[in-house]
């Protein structure tokens, strides 16, 4: 008899979402979708308001990563000036977007991640959680609350506020960094390494026991899309396009991020709110392609930063080239986040980081304007339309958890079949499914709130869509 | 010299005994005497308007309330500022000015710098009752300077004021009756096409929230700078005299 499972909504993940897995009349897993349940309408709501509100509002669609939305949307709002913001407000939005990076990987890692790591994904689940890793480790968990602070004290700093700051403004930001705060943010970045050195250090001593994930957790071929510098190294603010196929080789490179509509398009399917893009000249849906910290450290020729190196090595030796398992997602933060802390120490030593000329004062001189960095999650795009006053007129978002939908679609079907035997539910076959989605981190337009169920709820439903079993935990 | 005596009124307010002139408004004396009492649509340098009803007091032996920004003393008059029924009334105002617009403090150029939003604050609007409107209100961009947002306007008047009185160019206007109230410039065509307007700015200055703004200003940049006024109404009536 063929049934479906419902898991919804999808748990310690920033935003709503429901999996649902097909079973056929064998009780074998079928198909399996992830649906994404909540809708915003920001692209619709924007719509005749002034342009230099865009960044802050755009921002306001979630409150995990406000700063990439902030970023991205300031560098379109430059593209309708159509002007060059000075080189110390390049440098510090950059710095802004590391530490925002730092939080945001962070708090994925420890605690929505960790708990299943540290407890094992069969784990009692009262125990997956950040308290009950407390308890069992104070000094681990300690170290990933920390780790968030330093990221969110840093945002502090430099905008004001932790969440939503408007510092980052059309042309540039709006205010320079002081002599004092410079000093302040450089203090914590050799804690923040330290705190990563032992992360990585558990990490290795705990990954062998997860090679069968490592196998099944969205192990596939894809293409890898995101921006590097112009050495090709990796890059988070401002760069050019490059995408990588699953043999490694590097079939676009340097592309100009204005030409996104060149490279990518979006589908639609009626189950879901969340689009599709996929790579144009491959077509829907094989130009599946993944963004985020395992496709920037494929794509990357390196990182150029040191330490960050040093890991990329190891990562590379024991991972496929480029590696295809998205559980590495994990092992990419962590070096995403050593990164980050040694190049805001580089961006913090240059000789124009205190410079008081953060500004460009500008009238909109395009009708049309895009801007792309790199968000956590992987890449974000904002383009805008404006008229003749600076009203905005049409707005597209690609967000960077959307470029990654074919591919977690893909990913939760391969963990479906390889872990959930209809004739049993096994918790811990459930929770692999939940966990795939957890390593890619999805950002599902994050700051909507819930209806206040909370509880997971998995449904069993026969042929006919009566009812057969529910059991919630 | 025969000049008349100025007549010397006492009064109490919230309990404090008080000198003032005669023919001084409430307010006035309130103020003189470093007494608070929540105004909106009142500025010092513009003719008192009585408009927005949030400078209501109770005078002792009167079962109604009075406009502090126009009622005038009188000799022993008693006047209440903080009751538990004006505190009710004056929260029910600003819960109504903000869910008639859609006032979205967080996204707006003067987050940070509206009087409107430091009133809730003051008076301890936490929530609104009201469901929200939420009627669209087109934006006027047309000016090159300035920014027109009807969505965040509570129809204070300053605007019309500071325009009629002080710059004397009567470019700003009301339009329509009740909810459908607007300002509008000239006769209700686009700023940017108004002829009357001299692009001072005194009335973007004067507005208390983000419905009169500078374009280019982004989240939260919209300071209003209104210390000229005073001094621009002094000058305008030595001139006269």
């Amino acid at each position: 008899m063929a049934r479906t499972i419902s898991i919804d909504p999808v748990t310690r993940i920033e935003g709503h979402a429901r999996i649902t897995l097909q079973l056929n009349d064998d009780g074998v897993v079928d198909d399996a979708r992830f649906h994404v349940t909540q809708f915003r309408g920001f692209e619709k709501f924007c719509e005749g308001r002034p342009f230099y509100e865009m960044p802050s509002l755009m921002a306001r669609t979630c409150g995990i990563c406000p700063v990439s939305h902030l970023i991205a949307g300031a560098k379109a709002c430059d593209d309708l000036f159509a002007v060059q913001i000075p080189y110390p407000a390049q440098m510090l939005r950059r710095l802004m977007n590391l530490a925002q990076i730092l939080q945001s990987h962070a708090l994925n890692f420890y605690y929505l991640s960790l708990p299943d790591l540290f407890f094992g994904m069969d784990a009692d689940p009262a125990k997956r959680n950040i308290i009950a890793v407390a308890q069992e480790n104070p000094e681990l968990a300690q170290d990933g609350i920390r780790l968030r602070q330093i990221g969110q004290q840093i945002i502090e700093t430099l905008g004001g506020k932790r969440i939503h700051p408007s510092w980052v403004v059309p042309g540039g930001v709006n205010a320079p960094l002081t002599p004092e705060h410079r000093e302040m943010i450089l203090g914590g970045v050799p804690e923040g390494l330290a705190i990563l050195k032992r992360a990585l250090e558990w990490f290795h001593a705990h990954r062998d026991a997860f090679k069968p994930e490592v196998n099944t957790f969205g192990n596939f071929s894809s293409y890898y899309l995101g921006i590097v510098n112009e050495k090709g190294n990796l890059e988070h603010y401002d760069g050019n396009f490059r995408v990588m196929d699953a043999a490694g080789n590097i079939v676009v490179d340097q592309l100009d991020t204005l030409k996104y509509q060149d490279l990518i398009a979006e589908a639609n399917e009626a189950w879901t709110y969340e689009k599709f893009p996929y790579l144009k000249e491959l077509g829907y849906p094989d130009g599946m392609y993944r963004v985020g910290p395992l496709a920037r450290l494929n794509i990357a020729t390196a990182c150029d930063t040191y330490r960050a190196d040093e890991e990329l090595k190891n990562f590379r030796s024991s991972t496929t080239t480029p590696a295809a398992s998205s559980f590495h997602y994990h092992w990419a933060r962590l070096i995403e986040m050593i990164y980050c802390l040694e190049r805001m120490e580089q961006i913090l030593n240059d000789p124009d980081i205190l410079s008081t000329h953060v500004r460009a004062f500008a009238k909109p001189n395009s009708f049309n304007g895009i801007g792309v960095a790199e968000a956590p999650r992987g890449t974000l795009i904002h383009h805008y339309r404006i008229d003749e006053n600076g009203l905005m007129t049409w707005a597209d978002l690609v967000i960077a958890t959307v470029h990654n939908n074919l591919a977690m679609n893909r990913a939760v079907l391969q963990v479906a079949k390889s872990f959930v035997d209809g004739k049993e539910l096994t918790d811990g076959a459930l929770n692999r499914v939940e966990a795939v989605i957890r390593a890619f981190d999805p950002c599902l337009s994050c700051s909507t709130h819930a209806d206040g169920r909370r509880d997971l709820q998995v449904d069993l439903i026969d042929a006919d869509g009566r009812l057969v079993d529910s059991t919630t935990r | 010299m025969d000049e008349q005596p100025i007549a010397i009124k006492t009064l109490t307010i919230d309990g404090k005994e008080v000198g003032a002139r005669s023919g001084d408004t409430i307010l006035q004396v309130a103020q003189e005497h470093g007494i608070w009492i929540p105004t909106l649509c009142f500025l010092d340098g513009l003719t008192a308007y009585g408009s927005c009803r949030i400078c209501m007091v109770e005078l002792e032996g009167n079962n109604r309330l009075f406009p502090a920004c126009v009622t005038k003393v009188y000799e022993g008059m008693v006047v209440i500022i903080h009751s538990p029924r004006l505190e009710h009334y004056r929260r029910v105002i600003v819960e109504m000015l903000l869910s008639e617009r859609p006032h979205i403090c967080s996204v707006c150029v003067s987050n940070g710098h509206c009087e409107l939003q430091t009133m809730a604050q003051l008076l301890g609007v936490t929530s609104v009752r009201y469901p929200y409107l939420m009627r669209k209100h087109d934006v006027d961009a047309s000016n090159h300077r300035f920014l027109h947002d009807d969505n965040r306007c509570i129809l204070c008047g300053r605007c019309v004021r500071v325009c009629s009185e002080i710059e004397g160019a009567h470019t700003w206007a009301f339009s329509g009756r009740g909810v459908e109230s607007r300002i509008v410039t000239d006769l209700d065509q686009p700023w940017g096409e108004s002829e009357s307007c001299t692009g001072c700015s005194k009335c973007v200055h004067v507005c208390p929230t983000g419905a009169l703004i500078e374009k280019g200003r982004s989240v939260a940049e919209m300071a209003k700078r209104r210390q000229f006024l005073p001094y621009l109404t002094v000058m305008r009536k030595e001139d006269a005299e």
